[in-house]
């Protein structure tokens, strides 16, 4: 692997604060049903060399948040507020041709479906090449092309010389995605998005893109934000996470807090619903009764409410992202209930966390 | 394969597979397309399914296994093989002598989205098959269709609405009543979670799970989520390359595989506990 220490995630280092901080983000769209708040103040700070992952539902705003950070949701119908600073560097207010120098260079972003998210008609190689090349004219043709090989060798591609004048469709699903990410990669970002990078993938591939992420995330201290709704792929990769919830961030803390003491009941409900195959199979899946909340119709107070089984008077208000647990400052949740009380609630049977007991 | 029949649960097998074979062909030439070489879809599978009991069938995409599904209810004409339904075989029988059968054997689809017709009514689309079976019509066959739609959980009052109102999970609760309008003995449910969110996948393998034992089904449970397969099925095929290659006891063909293909898939399975999957990375490493 040819990591040049001297990209961007060195000169984050150098400018103190973190490399990526957003703050306040609200994401509104206006639909002919009315205004659709799709993200509804999101904060975060990212560390070069750190994996956050989002984890949600569909509706949950974790794409929009995604897709917001790198000026993909600007639209006359949408609606930004607060700030994402790159480096310090406001993001938000920049103009489209400045963002482009941003995309691909400093944040790259790879998407769900690698079978969509490449154009067909062309070589994957020459698809890298192109990306490199907007970017910077002065590199060669030839020398681009080296430069793809050497970044398809390095996500993996077996015969990466051989393969780089392959079209897509002779690529397998995983191999597609790898090649996204060489794309990805091939500007050095100091920053990754990962939009659920291995949703439409086997579960042996989802382990080597997987293992590819993290490989990459140590080597080249890239940071990641991984967006999944897949709690098993967190436990994997990530260092810390958000859970969001109709738009809102419910939950955030490190992986161990999110697994090990987690404080909002849907995070509960997400832990408790999952199929764990080295464990007992239970008579009962635990599930979450009800959906999502569409976002043109919240319901009032905490989103959560109206699918939780512990709601009380309190939850008409909406909680704030509070540290709630003493001496913990950056565990922080949305839910009215007691440390204690929630201790108790979360353990539907010895040793298992869940939402309610199943019945 | 012997411990294919010797399940404790219920009765006799109501599905008999034996040695099927799917292949397609790859034709090649300008003005007449000869045959240069086949893809072997499904390459000689056998196994049988007991009533009342649920086969979960696993492999990843391109193993067979939605091939496999087609194949037996007739819906792809087998290359050659036999499929026994209820004693009787079925294989290569026209369209008109399966039209009795397609009341025993319905199939749930994955995709919620595109498998219901966009332009009926919830109505139409659960109580079609009724009329064409001739097994209703007016107003018993609405109050037929009303009666499986609060079954899966929806309202009676969702009869004239369109598919567009209805959710994921929602609308997979429609592909249900309909697969169970007719009273079928044998359900195939192709990944019928794999397209919901995470908090809607429980209610429907929950309800496929009440419906089963309310109604006294066989199922077929497809998918490529192993943990799913598990939870729902009390045996598992394995399935990879259009062969079978491991049947067995749910739980233990997840806690104790023995074929290597089996092992590599349990393995690849990201486990939900931070603590146990870098322990497993850990030996991973030790061991590769």
């Amino acid at each position: 692997m040819s990591a040049t220490p001297e990209s961007a995630s060195v000169s984050a280092i150098v400018g103190g604060g973190p490399l990526l901080a957003v703050d306040g983000l609200r994401v509104g769209f206006a639909t002919e049903d009315g205004r659709v708040q799709a993200v509804d103040g999101v904060d975060f700070q990212l560390e070069p060399g750190e994996v956050l992952a989002i984890v949600g539902e569909s509706g949950s705003g974790k794409s929009v948040t995604a897709q917001t950070i790198i000026g993909l949701t600007r639209s006359p119908n949408s609606h930004i507020e607060g700030s994402v600073r790159l480096n310090g560097e406001e993001l938000t207010t920049q103009s489209e041709s400045e963002l482009q120098k941003v995309r691909g260079s400093q944040i790259a972003m790879i998407f769900q479906d690698p079978m969509t998210s490449m154009n067909p008609v062309f070589t994957v190689g020459s698809q890298i090449i192109e990306a490199i090349r907007a970017h910077d004219t002065s590199t060669s043709r030839k020398e681009s092309r080296a430069r793809a090989i050497e970044l398809l060798e390095a996500v993996g591609i077996p015969d990466a010389a051989g393969r780089v004048d392959a079209y897509p469709h002779e690529f397998s699903g995983g191999m597609r995605q790898r090649a996204m990410i060489a794309m990805g990669l091939a500007l050095e970002p100091s920053v990754l998005i990962a939009d659920e990078p291995t949703t439409a993938l086997d579960v042996t591939i989802q382990a080597q893109i997987l293992d590819l992420i993290q490989d990459l995330n140590k080597s080249r201290g890239l940071a990641t934000i991984l967006i999944t709704h897949d709690l098993g792929v967190v436990a994997e990769v990530a260092d810390r996470v958000l859970v969001m919830y109709g738009g809102k961030v419910v939950e955030r803390g490190t992986l161990e807090d999110i697994f090990y003491d987690p404080q909002h009941p849907y995070t509960w409900g997400l832990l408790g619903s999952l199929t764990r195959i080295d464990q007992p199979r239970p008579h009962r899946l635990p599930q979450i009764s009800g959906a999502p909340p569409s976002l043109l119709n919240l319901p009032q107070g905490c989103a959560f409410r109206p699918r939780c089984p512990h709601e009380f008077a309190k939850c008409k208000e909406v909680p704030g992202l509070d540290a709630r647990l003493s001496g913990d400052p950056n565990h922080r949740d949305r839910c009215w209930l007691e440390p204690d009380q929630k201790r108790k609630l979360r353990e539907v049977e010895p040793g298992r966390i869940g939402l309610e007991e199943p019945t | 394969m012997s411990d294919l029949g010797t399940t404790s649960t219920a009765g006799g097998p109501l599905l008999e597979v034996t040695d099927l074979v799917k292949h397609f062909p790859i034709k090649s030439g300008l003005l007449i397309d000869r045959e240069v070489d086949q893809v072997r879809a499904v390459d000689g599978i056998s196994f049988s399914v007991n009533k009342g009991e649920t086969l979960g069938l696993v492999g990843e995409s391109g193993s067979g296994k939605s091939t496999a599904c087609r194949a037996v209810l007739q819906l792809l004409k087998p290359t050659s093989g036999s499929v026994k339904f209820d004693g009787q075989e079925i294989a290569g029988k026209g369209r008109r002598e399966l039209r009795p059968l397609r009341r025993e054997m319905q199939m749930i689809f994955q995709d919620p989205y595109a498998s219901l017709n966009p332009r009926k009514r919830i109505g139409q689309i659960v109580g079609d098959q009724l009329k064409i079976q001739k097994v209703a019509s007016g107003k018993e066959l609405r109050t037929r269709v009303e009666g499986l739609l609060e079954r899966v959980g929806l309202s009676p009052e969702h009869y004239n609405r369109f598919p567009h109102e209805f959710s994921g999970g929602q609308r997979q609760r429609i592909g249900i009543a309909r697969a169970l309008a007719l009273g079928p003995k044998l359900v195939f449910c192709d990944e019928p979670v794999s397209a919901l969110d995470v908090s809607i996948q429980a209610q429907i393998v929950n309800l496929l799970d009440d419906l089963q034992d309310e109604m006294g089904l066989t199922y077929v449970f497809v998918a490529h989520d192993i943990g799913v397969v598990r939870h729902i099925s009390d045996r598992i095929a394995v399935m990879n390359k259009g062969k079978i290659v491991e049947t067995g006891d749910a739980d233990q063909v997840c806690e104790n595989p023995r074929d290597a293909y089996t092992k590599k898939l349990l393995a690849a399975v990201p486990i939900a506990d931070p603590r146990e999957s870098a322990a497993r990375r850990r030996e991973r490493a030790t061991a590769g």
